[in-house]
């Protein structure tokens, strides 16, 4: 197999665990942000709790991607960083914003005025990180052109990221990573009224989930060859029916309070719309410019780094299942147990 | 406000903040892990609350690490797109490794920090050696990244195609001791600024047994290491007199060829009359240093073009105030050692106390004149003799703007961290353990 195939595998399955594990910390902020009623601080809690132990090392995914893209894709790198200048900066600033808040407000001996302030501060750079990665993501799909003579990327820094397709991928990315949190949530608590709180959240947020999608689809118009992918590959009807029976037997499953299966049906949900919005961008990391067999570094790079990859990750999958054990098995071990 | 000035300075200013929190991170396990340690050897109390009260310090600072490490690795490409489109895939092995290294990092870290009460003792101490490993390799790998700016190697373009042997790369000439020193002097800053915090509350007369004990471990640490510092920082000066003769002469503020050539100390070097001042001159001092021969020939900046020399006042400060700490340090450390051979009890020495809480900053100090050294001493290039600075900046304008946002965000979480740690200093007051439980979960 093309080593640059296996890379981009690898870049693939990072986003996907990023997805599935950060992602679902910035929408436990979106719940922080829109926690109401008489139990709101125990729902602030409940997400706390939940995020503190893991969130940084979920947000690694996100430096391997990073890391990745330069050491094997330099040149698409350059060009995403240049081009999508404005909304990458603002990630930073919701990353920045966000961990920091949430630790100090953690770390607050003296709980209060201050706390409250950093409480919102986390809550609405939450909102800030995954809108702003949606937008690159979908910035991504279209106008990357290089000019031929420098090589660099032919740019006005804005128009390839304010449009109404990357736009829409922001807001859907924010919505999935809630509705992630949202399902995620009921599982790590024991008090049956939060339970119930955080399915309702899950339910909303499983709806708005789809009519997101559909506002991107539409938008897409901007975005001819990922539309394309999305809607005419012979892949395409396969991915979008599992997609869709995933996302069904998500609902039906938080409806009837299956929330394990919930939870399962949400992951692969997530997995699959990332898988696809990849395979759509195939053979692409930034169209039309920017093909992976054409902007990949030499082999004599890409192999010791496979080699690094897997020896990385023969570390880091025993310690994760490790810190994952330790955190989230006593909770739902606790809960299946009779009162 | 030149697009380049405020891409140097947006750059300088990301990475003189990442470093403090980064050389917690690799510092601090040590200390939390001997502490946890002397508690399991003897049971005393203290050792485990204070082994507690590190990691929350160390909790808040490591969080602030992580996300301005994270603003770093996009800014390489922020900032310096034609950099990283040249030099990615050649220093690509050290930045997957990093990568895995703060994985394992931060992993061990969770659970150290809240699974006190959710794993066994022993493996809660085996996560604190983990994080302290992982940490420093990060600290290896990320500086060996550096190294090859300075000393760049293991690559050749055939007919226009690169070529890249990965492991020559990562282990180019300047890597290993500039890493070595590296993490000495993270060891050596961290021991000092934490001896010093406990020494002002020895002297604010508060309680004894605490801070006596946690005096006892940081300074052991920051003593030590103390001596390792200038070590490897000769080492380093040696490389860079082989490698890197104009930062040699730059951060010795050296003009002429000279045999025998003289350390200087002190002086303020003249840019545009081509001299330095009112130094104290050793002679022969710099030959012996650089060369191991005191009648050995170093080159002067007089012979280099104007456009190819580093800014000269900059460097030769930034050298002296390294140097400068590093010996009070080492004269600190090694009072210190002699009171407890003689065994009499730091604690009880009021003027030793105040020397360390002065002291305490010397290391932060010394750090960000070393990096200054480094990287202002190899200007106008980013890629030693490769590429300059100034072909490297992206084509974005108006980068003034990132600038002052990334400052004024800088200044607000550097002051953020500042009360936190003063909060979290003074509720170490608080003698017992009441509120742990709910702290645990709750942070
Ligand atoms: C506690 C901090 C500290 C102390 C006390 C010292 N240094 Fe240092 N020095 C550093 C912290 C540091 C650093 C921040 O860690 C640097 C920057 C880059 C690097 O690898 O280490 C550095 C760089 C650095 C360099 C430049 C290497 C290069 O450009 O590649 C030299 C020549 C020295 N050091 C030499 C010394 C000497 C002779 C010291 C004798 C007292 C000394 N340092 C004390
Ligand atoms: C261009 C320079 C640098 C880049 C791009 C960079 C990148 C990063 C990144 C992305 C993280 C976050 C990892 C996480 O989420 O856990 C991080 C944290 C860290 N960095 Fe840096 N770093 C740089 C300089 C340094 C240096 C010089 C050191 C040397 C001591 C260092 C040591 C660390 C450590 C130990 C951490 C773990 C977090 C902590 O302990 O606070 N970094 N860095
Ligand atoms: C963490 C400690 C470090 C500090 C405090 C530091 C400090 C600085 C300073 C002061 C500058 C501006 C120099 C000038 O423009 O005159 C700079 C530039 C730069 N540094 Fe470092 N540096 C550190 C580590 C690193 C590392 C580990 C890397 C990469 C692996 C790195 C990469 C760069 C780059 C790409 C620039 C911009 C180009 C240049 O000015 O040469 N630095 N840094």
């Amino acid at each position: 197999m093309a080593p640059e195939l296996i890379i981009t595998g690898v870049i693939g399955a990072a986003l996907i665990l990023y997805t599935l594990t950060a992602g679902a910390d910035f929408g436990g902020g979106v719940w922080d942000l829109l926690a109401r009623g008489p139990r709101a601080a125990d729902q602030r809690r409940v997400i706390a709790e939940a995020i503190a132990p893991i969130w940084e090392a979920n947000h690694v995914w996100l430096i391997l991607v990073v890391v990745l893209l330069f050491v094997c894709f330099p040149a698409a790198f350059a060009a995403i960083s240049t081009a999508l200048h404005i909304p990458l900066t603002l990630m930073l600033v919701g990353v920045v914003l966000r961990g920091s808040a949430f630790t100090f407000r953690a770390y607050d001996p003296k709980p209060g005025a201050g706390a409250r302030r950093w409480s919102q501060v986390f809550a609405v750079a939450s909102l800030i990180t995954p809108i702003t990665l949606g937008v690159t993501l979908g910035a991504v799909s279209g106008g990357f052109e290089r000019d031929p003579v420098s090589g660099l990327v032919q740019t006005d820094f804005i128009s390839s990221w304010l449009a109404p397709y990357p736009l829409a991928v922001g807001l859907f990315t924010l919505v999935l990573f809630a509705f992630l949190a949202a399902v995620y949530l009921v599982e790590e608590t024991d008090d049956e009224a939060l339970r119930a709180i955080f399915r309702r959240r899950g339910l909303a947020s499983g709806i708005a989930v789809g009519v997101a999608a559909l506002i991107a689809f539409i938008a897409a118009e901007g975005a001819p060859e990922i539309r394309e992918g999305l809607a005419e590959a012979p892949w395409a009807p396969l991915l979008h029916g599992l997609t869709g029976v995933a996302a069904v037997t998500a609902l039906v499953a938080i409806w009837r309070r299956r929330d394990r299966l919930a939870r399962l049906a949400a992951m692969a949900q997530a997995t699959l719309i990332v898988a696809g919005w990849g395979l759509a961008q195939y053979p692409y990391l930034a169209v039309p410019g920017y093909r992976i067999d054409e902007v990949a570094a030499p082999e004599g790079v890409l192999w010791p780094v496979i080699g690094a990859l897997a020896a990385g990750a023969v570390l880091l999958v025993p310690t994760l299942w490790y810190l994952f054990a330790v955190f989230k098995r006593s909770r739902a071990g606790r809960v299946s147990q009779p009162h | 406000m030149t697009d380049l000035f405020a891409a140097r300075a947006q750059m300088a200013l990301s990475l003189a903040f990442h470093i403090i929190f980064a050389i917690v991170g690799v510092a601090m396990p040590l200390l939390m892990v001997v502490a946890e340690r002397l508690h399991q050897k003897s049971g005393e109390p203290e050792y485990l609350e204070l082994a507690r009260r590190w990691s929350k310090g160390t909790a808040i600072m490591f969080a602030v690490g992580a996300v301005s490490g994270t603003v770093l690795s996009f800014e390489l490409g922020l900032l310096w797109p034609t950099f990283m489109a040249y030099a990615g895939p050649i220093i690509g092995m050290p930045f997957s490794l990093e990568g895995f290294a703060f994985f394992l990092e931060a992993i061990f870290l969770g659970i150290y920090l809240y699974g006190w009460r959710r794993v066994s003792p022993r493996a809660h101490f085996a996560a604190g050696v983990m994080v302290l490993l992982s940490g420093t390799l990060s600290a290896l790998f990320v500086v060996c990244a550096n190294g090859w700016m300075n000393t760049p190697a293991g690559f050749e373009f055939v007919d226009g195609e690169l070529r890249v042997d990965a492991w020559a790369a990562m282990w180019n000439p300047a890597a290993l001791v500039e890493a070595l020193h590296m993490i000495a002097a993270a060891f050596a800053a961290v021991g000092f600024a934490v001896a010093g915090i406990h020494a002002a509350m020895l002297l604010r007369g508060a309680r004894r047994g605490f801070h006596r004990r946690a005096l006892g471990i940081a300074l052991a640490v920051g003593g030590l290491s103390s001596f390792l510092t200038p070590f490897t920082g000769h080492l380093a000066a040696e490389r860079v007199a082989e490698l890197q003769p104009v930062k040699l002469a730059a951060m010795e503020a050296l003009w002429e060829d000279e045999a025998a050539a003289p350390l200087l100390i002190g002086g303020i070097p003249d840019e545009e009359a081509e001299v330095t001042r009112w130094a104290i001159k050793i002679p022969g001092g710099l030959a012996f240093l650089a060369h191991g021969d005191f009648g050995a020939t170093v080159e002067g900046l007089k012979d280099v073009p104007r456009a190819d020399r580093p800014p000269v006042t900059v460097t030769h400060f930034a050298f002296q105030i390294m140097v400068g700490c590093g010996v009070v340090m080492m004269g600190l450390g090694a009072f210190a050692g002699l009171s407890v051979l003689r065994r009499r009890p730091i604690a009880d020495q009021p003027a030793l106390l105040r020397a360390l809480v002065l002291a305490s900053p010397l290391g932060v100090v010394a750090i960000e004149a070393g990096w200054t050294v480094t990287e202002v001493g190899r200007q106008p290039w980013v890629i030693q003799g490769i590429m300059r600075t100034a072909d490297a900046v992206t084509p974005m304008p108006h980068l003034a703007v990132p600038f002052v946002t990334f400052t004024g965000l800088y200044v607000v979480l550097g002051v953020a961290v500042v009360v936190l740690l003063r909060r979290q200093v003074f509720a170490a007051e608080v003698p017992t353990l009441a509120g742990e439980e709910e702290v645990d979960h709750g942070a």
